[in-house]
């Protein structure tokens, strides 16, 4: 049995964005310290830190989940996505991101990464996911300052394009 | 908001977690999805000095339908209930209170038993276990024991867990026929803790109603039915007897107006849904 203890530092291994990674982490810095101040990964925000804010919101294993809940210790083996995997090729945005571009779903960002990610891992599994679908999904975030209706606008799009590309896929 | 160190113990079977966790004692304290620990370490309002990490115990990951009840073991998230094809069939008050239960991003990672190890006062899948008359399963290294709902809940945030216990898993008694089951919550938004929510379970000769979000623990009677005059004095009595709570999210007297509106409604529904 892994016993982490608490005197130092431990490997942690695990996939980000598809890539192996491997670091040294003490067993309670939080995922999102992990990927910030460890990997220096700072596209994923920090709020609150403690699970109410959704800033945070990363994929793991396919589901969207708040990684300042998340300890290092739990992270082994994980299959971690970040808002830096969503870009197709460098410089260029995804879809979704287009969409958030295009619609002012985002004034000063600071919500953005988590939202992107939510909804990344949402059209993944429900490319034709519903109105009252999408807003459950974005009731796990907070934004300060679009009021939500221009993510609402940005993320039907978005569903729009993912869908019609389904379709011709 | 950092957590204070620990020593962090990846459970790979569940005699590991056990001797871990009695050797441990009073210092030592399970992890399951982290959805509600997580939070309360980083705040430092609990500095335990060992960790067990129970998601890596294969055992503890099944879904186990027999004996009319639905076994749930701790190593269950909510989504993994949430989508088990056969929920809103044979759990359909389980399947109708799981959306409530924090959001998509939460029940990714949290568990059925976590939630009722964490004995938040207004947690929705504690109020479903008291409504359903369900059991948890204990298990220490000296051996097992099961636990009624009524016996398990004893206050805000405390159960009958025992230093060196964890649960090992709940069972939820499965819909009968006859019945009929409805869950409602009010809540300042949807995914935050309930103000108040209840629960109705309507059996082929009454009909029962349990309440959370109220006293410190989920509580439940059994009411006259919706036809019957004496409805309104038993939700009345009911909401003074749960003697509420006071606190930022609403007053004690607005809390016993929502047992009396919420719990009517609710139970009119469980009736209306007998089959
Ligand atoms: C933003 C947000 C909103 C939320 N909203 C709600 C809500 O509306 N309703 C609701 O009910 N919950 C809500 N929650 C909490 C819910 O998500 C948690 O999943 C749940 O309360 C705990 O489950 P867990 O598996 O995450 O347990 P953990 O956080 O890992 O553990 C919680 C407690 O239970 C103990 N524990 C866990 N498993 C066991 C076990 N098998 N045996 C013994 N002890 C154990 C731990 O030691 C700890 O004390 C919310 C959480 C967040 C972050
Ligand atoms: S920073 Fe994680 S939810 Fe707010
Ligand atoms: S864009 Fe500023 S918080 Fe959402």
């Amino acid at each position: 049995m892994p016993r982490l203890t608490r005197d130092r530092r431990h490997g942690v291994r695990f996939s980000l964005n598809g890539h192996p990674v491997s670091v040294e982490a003490e067993a309670r810095l939080s995922l999102s310290d992990l990927l910030r101040h460890v990997v220096g990964a700072t596209g994923t925000h920090v709020g609150c830190e403690h699970g109410v804010c959704g800033a945070c919101t990363v994929e793991i294993d396919g589901a969207p989940a708040r990684a300042c809940l998340v300890l290092a210790g739990q992270v082994e083996g994980m299959s971690i996505r970040t808002v830096e995997g969503l870009e197709p090729e460098p410089g260029r945005l995804s879809v979704l991101q287009e969409a958030f571009r295009a619609h002012h779903g985002l004034q000063c960002g600071f919500c953005t990464p988590g939202i992107l990610m939510t909804l990344d891992s949402l059209f993944r599994r429900r490319p034709d996911a519903g109105e009252d679908e999408i807003r459950d999904h974005l009731s796990g975030h907070l934004c300060r300052c679009t009021g939500y209706a221009p993510i609402m606008r940005a993320a039907l799009a978005a569903r729009d394009v993912l869908m019609r590309e389904e379709r011709h896929a | 908001m950092k957590p204070a160190p620990f020593d962090f113990l990846r459970a790979e079977t569940l005699p590991e977690a056990l001797d871990s966790l009695a050797e441990a004692g009073d210092e030592g304290r399970v992890i399951a999805g982290g959805q509600s620990f997580v939070p309360m370490l980083a705040m430092r309002l609990a500095r335990p000095a060992v960790l067990v990490d129970i998601m890596g115990i294969a055992e503890l990951r099944g879904l186990d339908r027999g004996r009319g009840a639905l076994r749930v073991g701790a190593g269950v998230r909510q989504a993994e209930l949430a989508s088990w094809p056969d929920l809103a069939e044979t759990l359909p008050l389980v399947a109708a209170a799981l959306p409530y239960v924090g959001h998509v991003q939460t029940r990714s990672r949290g568990t059925v038993c976590g939630s009722l190890a964490h004995a938040d006062p207004s947690a929705e899948l504690p109020l479903c276990l008291i409504a359903l008359g369900g059991e948890v399963h204990l298990r220490s290294r000296k051996g097992r024991r099961s636990i009624s709902a009524q016996d398990f809940f004893l206050g805000m945030m405390a159960t009958a867990v025992a230093p060196g216990e964890m649960i090992e898993a709940v069972s939820f008694p499965l819909k009968k026929k006859g019945e009929g089951y409805a869950f409602r919550e009010i809540a300042r938004r949807h995914g935050d803790y309930a103000v108040v929510a209840c629960a109705a379970v309507a059996t082929t000769t009454g009909v029962r109603l349990a309440v959370g979000g109220v006293a410190d623990t989920p509580q439940m009677r059994p009411m006259p039915l919706p036809g019957s005059v004496d409805l309104d004095d038993a939700l009345n009595d009911f909401a003074w007897a749960l003697n509420s709570r006071e606190d930022l999210h609403a007053t004690a007297r607005y809390r016993r107006e929502l047992v009396r509106q919420l719990g009517r409604a609710t139970i009119e529904e469980a009736v209306r849904c007998r089959d």
